[in-house]
């Protein structure tokens, strides 16, 4: 059975040699062309003139192009918005916003010579921060979103303790290591794009309507990506437009290459935001009532961020049953860059925000923080499994009427809750107790150092929240010599999702992995996909390959059955072989029979998520298909003189189901916490007064780098099946284990109140910087200064 | 005119490029070797790492930022060139796969090059070695587990090799291009730059490279420093170390551990690995920069500055030399020449504060060497990087120390001399109010240090 093994990457022995190709390594015809943008340098500004003349003088600049070239500006907004011109059209609404096009004959060429023009703008009022747009009634959408259930107001008003606070959350930028690019290459077919993205039918799409083609004239590839992270979701349209419309112009193969500092500069990162909180919960730590406001920087043009708004709103719950909530959220528009996708998709927000809460409850009533939380958990599913006489599906199943499930405060039942038991898990496996105790009696003896530990759980929805976009196509064909050809409608940007998909493929025809062969997606083969995104890529992808496979496999049955006079039923594909009745054929040998006996071997296949419904203006149904949960204990130390800290342990336990394959998901944790811990303490995006983005290369915007990594990382999988009826019953991992890593920030805000006597909460905001946790510690007042001693 | 010559990946190439056309562009557009990436293009992600060999053996460089004539005479290996000649992996390549290693592969060549180096040298501290290498996907847990997988695997025949026909080229010259000089002797040098001190000097291009790939500007005429090798060299001269103004930051590390440890953990801390290996502590000193790392350990040393500009030389306390930000007391057509260094100065501390720890430019970066006689402060050099537009003295706080007992009352006291001295900047790596607190705060940290009280998070064990 190849689901489940633990196979590497199928592509890590290219890797590791530099033969895996991505766009820029592909070779494109002669008298290629290399693109670069003229970028804006103001946040908000009337283009008064542009005199590109020395642009267009530039050695080896072939082509120059400005909105006066376009009668009609192609627009490359993904979610329909209309307000994403290619070029500026006479305003500008950030710096970096593009401006104009140059080609030329190489890529340095066409770098320099983007810098030469002369632009003259009448600048205009900029608005910057969440605040200055607040104040300005500047935003998407008429006015805020809200969602209620029961009655907040009044739930707060009553309650025992009341908190009211807020904490600011900053941005991330991807740094994907491949930055953005495509190429285009025009052909009597129409055009044939490469493209680094999440979205090849979106690319499709957006540059058919640039070209004024039918989709169908225009055909996207995409081998794989140098990370993406969600940055590669919508951010490459603008790249594949542009060298769509050059290539056409041209006539010559053309390709555009964000330098990285450009990269930085132009395209959307995480939503930075700010969360205000006021709770209302009793002597335990239980939330009676609570009220969230959403502050979410969205930037200049809508992208995705209604959806993104909208997932931070369906993750302010965690893991935790808030029966009286209400949830503001304003989507506010600002000339800065537009925030777009990246993984957890506004979720990871969400969960910071009541994770914040419960640390300052914690902290208030003097309580240890998995206590707090606890106190709060949703209802838990009967424990199941080997031991537990509740195994799914046989006689001692729990009934329904056993188990009533709680809602979350979108009014979706909660039904297969298990944080509260991985957190009983995960909290003996790490010795929480007596690590939580020595810490305490470390911070007592040590002058400067202080430790801190906290432990955060996590519930993640999977589904995309537009329902329609839950749908996923694959393509295989079976060749008479028994390999076997495999396509989906999913991008592989290091997850694994290619691997995991032939596992499942192979797994059906029971032949080894190997057999089995991966191509580049492309919309040619494989139509109307979704993007690479929201986790789903190997629950859709992995679905549709199966029923395309099980579709060929029973046309293999039933013709092997027929020929032997046995029932279709009794026919087994395994071990490479093809077993019917006693006699058993090798795989390659019932293909090629298939073959000559004109029984056709390719097959589409297709899934639709089911169970799922989603009215989003009332903020009610069922959004998500599952969730999937983790838990994370991490402990740090911090410098009392300097804010200096760093992460001395983590320990995880995360449920991705049964897993499709142990090592990539067990990659993917490591990967996402250590990516979560980075958003929340050393990756700072700073932005001047004139909204230039100072932090716009890997000098000034810090990700982890090797020596971040926790000392000590123990990770382990939740290993039980999903019990909804999804691939092998695996869970989605892409984003869910991205929110471990906000335990770092809770850590921090542990070791940080570890200064004080417990009169003053933390509050420390994020990304929890050296100075930010200086700041904190300060804010201690208390703490008896090492001077002074 | 001779041409700029060099090995590689085993095979001698001559090329005739721009001086300043980087070794990056040169494998990828002309040579058709793609598995180098460029990932940043500044020497900040590792995704171009490759090897290059000379008689001082094998060592990591970034590619991106370095120019053609720097590699005249030397054996570079990119990730193509590690594998074997019929086709057998690399000891780290296979266990990159076996321990998953790799998730989306753009930063993997540079990481597998960087490994394959630190391999070749039998260098096991991976944090260090890999600190110049940036991963988005993984987490680096599993890239770790697979160098310490390699460790015990021996070098493979065909990287053994490589050095030996290196040294065939070793004596050539090799200039490129009108414009561009590399001289081999530091007289040559001083008569060159005394007759084009309009020029641009070029040792290991780690900030010059970025003047080209990111402010696209034209250098011309350039003077490759790579081929003055008696600018290279490191001599005891008494209590003094002399060390050259070409010594990379590398070597300088080496010679300096066993005389100031705590110099040289900052030093492990500057840049990464394959940014020591090019940078030279002349070219850190005379960049100018305020936020360089150098000059302020320098600095309380009470390092001397040697100039040489034709056949005149000078020499100045190296505090000396930084008048005001990006302004240096440099005559046209003078050169750093080397630094002596007092090799005595047990309580040396230096400190480096940033974002990260690994691979990021100091916010503020402190240096404290303060001398007592019988619990009295008698000497105090005190010099801060990331605090002035300069690297700059604590002036006010020496002479508010000076004299004193060396007590917690007495710092309480100096420290209000901090404000007095520094009026920091903010920018995007500190405000201006965290930079003053924090430098306060050295001050107490380096006399807890002293006294061995725990003061450092880099040193709690988990």
């Amino acid at each position: 059975m190849t689901i489940g093994q633990s196979l590497p990457h199928d592509s890590a022995p290219l890797h590791v040699t530099g033969t895996a190709r991505y766009v820029d390594d592909i070779p494109l015809p002669t008298g290629a062309l290399h693109l670069a943008f003229g970028l804006s340098t103001e946040a908000h500004a009337d283009i008064t003139a542009i005199d590109l003349t020395s642009v267009r003088a530039a050695p080896g600049v072939v082509g120059v192009w400005s909105a006066a070239d376009f009668p009609d500006m192609p627009d490359c907004s993904p979610a329909g918005s209309n307000d994403e011109p290619l070029l500026a059209t006479g305003r500008v609404h950030y710096v970096g916003q593009q401006v104009f096009l140059v080609a030329a004959t190489s890529h340095l060429a066409a770098r320099k010579a983007a810098r030469m023009a002369r632009i003259t703008y009448a600048p205009l009022p900029a608005l910057l921060t969440v605040e200055q747009a607040l104040a300005a009634n500047s935003r998407f959408e008429a006015g805020p979103v809200i969602w209620a259930k029961g009655d907040a107001a009044r739930a707060i008003a009553t309650a025992p303790h009341m908190i009211e606070a807020e904490i600011e959350v900053g941005g991330q930028e991807h740094f994907y290591l491949e930055g953005q690019i495509a190429a285009a290459i025009p052909s009597e077919d129409g055009m044939h794009i490469l493209s680094s993205t999440q979205h090849p039918t979106e690319i499709q799409h957006k540059v058919a309507h640039a070209l004024h083609l039918p989709m169908a004239a225009v055909r996207v590839e995409t081998r794989r990506m140098g990370g993406g992270f969600g940055g590669k979701e919508s951010q490459g349209n603008a790249l594949a437009m542009a060298c769509a419309l050059v290539a056409r112009a041209t006539g010559r193969p053309c390709k555009l290459r964000y330098d990285r500092d450009d990269d930085m500069v132009i395209t959307g990162k995480r939503h930075d935001l700010k969360i205000r909180y006021k709770v209302g919960f009793d002597d335990t730590g239980r939330i009676l009532g609570i009220d969230f406001t959403h502050l979410v920087r969205c930037g200049w043009s809508q992208d995705l961020s209604l959806a993104v708004a909208d997932r931070a709103m369906l993750h302010t719950d965690n893991c935790y049953h808030l029966p009286d909530i209400r949830i503001e959220s304003h989507r506010l528009k600002t000339n800065t860059c537009s925030a777009t996708a990246y993984r957890g998709f506004g979720g990871p927000q969400g969960i910071v925000g009541i994770e914040r809460v419960l640390d300052h409850i914690a902290h208030t009533l003097r309580r240890d923080l998995p206590e707090v939380q606890r106190a709060n958990f949703y209802r838990g599913m009967a424990p199941t499994g080997p031991g537990t006489g509740r195994r799914f599906g046989s006689t001692y199943s729990p009934h329904p009427e056993q188990f009533t499930p709680q809602t979350t405060p979108y009014h979706m039942e909660v039904e297969d809750f298990i944080a509260d038991q991985m957190v009983t898990d995960l909290m003996a496996r790490a010795d929480y107790t007596a690590r939580r105790a020595a810490i305490a009696d470390w911070n007592r003896t040590s002058l400067i150092l202080k430790r801190g530990i906290a432990l955060t759980p996590v519930k993640f929805g999977i589904s995309f929240t537009l329902t329609f976009l839950n749908q996923a196509g694959a393509l295989v064909h079976v060749y008479q010599d028994g390999s076997i050809h495999l396509n989906h409608g999913g991008t592989e940007m290091g997850q694994g999702l290619n691997q995991k998909v032939a596992q499942v493929a192979a797994a059906v025809f029971g032949v080894d992995t190997g057999v089995v062969k991966i191509t580049a997606t492309d919309t040619g083969k494989v139509p109307n996909t979704s993007a690479t995104a929201a986790s789903s890529g190997a629950d859709m992808n992995g679905m549709a390959a199966q029923n395309a496979c099980l579709t060929i496999r029973d046309r293999m049955a039933a013709f092997i059955a027929a020929k032997h006079d046995a029932p279709a039923s009794a026919v087994r594909f395994d071990g490479g072989m093809v077993h019917v009745g006693t006699e058993a054929f090798p795989f390659a040998q019932v293909a090629l029979w298939a073959y000559q006996s004109r029984i056709s071997l390719s097959s589409t296949g297709f899934y639709a998520t089911p169970k799922i419904n989603w009215d989003r203006v009332n903020g009610s149904g069922r959004p998500f298909l599952y969730f999937a949960y983790g838990a994370a204990i991490t402990e740090v130390v911090v410098d009392t003189l300097t804010g200096e800290n760093r992460i001395l342990r983590t320990d995880i336990l995360h449920d991705t189901g049964t897993s499709l394959n142990p090592a990539l998901d067990i990659g993917q944790i490591e990967g996402a916490y250590v990516q979560g811990a980075g958003w929340l303490t050393t990756e700072e995006l700073v932005w001047d007064g004139k909204g230039r983005l100072t932090t716009h290369a890997p000098s000034t915007y810090k990700i982890p780098a090797c020596s971040d990594r926790p000392r000590i990382f123990n990770v382990a999988l939740w290993d039980k099946p999903n019990p909804e009826d999804t691939v092998g019953k695996s869970k989605a991992v892409g984003e869910p284990p991205f929110n471990l890593g906000i335990s770092a920030l809770m850590a921090l805000s542990d070791a940080v109140a570890a200064c004080g006597d417990g009169s003053i909460y933390p509050a420390l905001n994020a990304p929890a910087t050296a100075e930010r946790v200086l700041d904190a510690i300060r804010r201690m007042g208390n703490i008896a200064h090492p001077t002074d001693v | 005119m001779e041409h700029v010559a060099f090995l590689l990946n085993g095979t001698q190439v001559q090329v005739t490029d721009a001086p300043t056309r980087t070794l990056l562009d040169y494998l990828r557009e002309t040579r058709g070797l793609c598995g180098t990436k460029e990932g940043c293009n500044e020497g900040d992600c590792g995704a171009c790492t490759v090897m290059v060999t000379d008689e001082g053996g094998a060592r990591a460089l970034n590619a991106c930022i370095l120019f053609l004539p720097q590699l005249h005479g030397k054996s570079v290996r990119t990730v193509e060139g590690l594998t074997g000649p019929n086709g057998e992996p690399h000891p780290v390549q296979t266990t990159m796969i076996t321990h998953h290693g790799s998730q989306c592969g753009f930063c993997t060549p540079g990481f597998v090059v960087s490994m394959a180096v630190a391999h070749l040298n039998g260098d096991k501290d991976h944090d260090t070695t890999l600190a110049g290498n940036l991963c988005r996907c993984t987490g680096y847990a599993p890239i770790i587990r697979a160098a310490e997988a390699a460790e015990a695997a021996p070098v493979p025949d065909w990287l053994q090799s490589s050095f030996i026909s290196a040294q065939v080229l070793s004596g050539d010259r090799g200039q490129t291009a009108p414009g561009a000089f590399r001289p081999t002797t530091v007289d040559e040098l001083a008569i060159l730059y005394a007759a084009h001190p309009d020029a641009t000097l070029i040792a290991g291009a780690t900030d010059v490279g970025l003047w080209v790939t990111k402010q696209l500007r034209d250098l011309s005429p350039v003077v490759f420093l790579n081929g003055v090798n008696d600018l290279q060299t490191i001599a005891r001269v008494q209590d003094r170390l002399r060390v050259g103004a070409g010594v990379t930051i590398t070597d300088l590390m080496a010679a300096i551990k066993p005389l100031h440890p705590s110099f040289a953990e900052l030093l492990r801390r500057y840049a990464s690995v394959q940014v020591r290996n090019a940078a030279t502590i002349g070219g850190n000193i005379a960049n100018g920069s305020p936020i360089g790392d150098g000059p302020p350990a320098l600095i309380a040393l009470g390092a001397t500055l040697h100039l040489r500009q034709g056949i005149t030389r000078r020499e100045m306390p190296l505090e000396a030399f930084f008048l005001d930000y990006r302004k240096q007391d440099r005559l046209p057509g003078e050169f750093v020449e080397a630094i002596t260094i007092p090799t005595e100065a047990p309580t040396l501390r230096c400190y480096k504060i940033s974002k990260r720890f690994d691979q990021d430019i100091s916010a503020v970066c402190g240096c404290f060497n303060i001398t007592t006689e019988r619990g009295i402060v008698t000497a105090a050099r005190i010099a801060f990087g990331g605090m002035a537009g300069i690297p700059k003295r604590a002036t006010s706080v020496e002479n508010a120390l000076i004299g004193q007992p060396w007590t917690l009352p007495t710092i309480t006291t100096a420290t209000a001399a901090f404000a007095t001295d520094f009026q920091p900047l903010t920018d995007m790596r500190a405000s201006a109010a965290y930079r003053l607190t924090v430098a306060e705060n050295l001050l107490s940290r380096y006399f807890h240090d002293l006294a061995g009280t725990p003061t450092n998070v880099l040193e709690v064990q988990p």
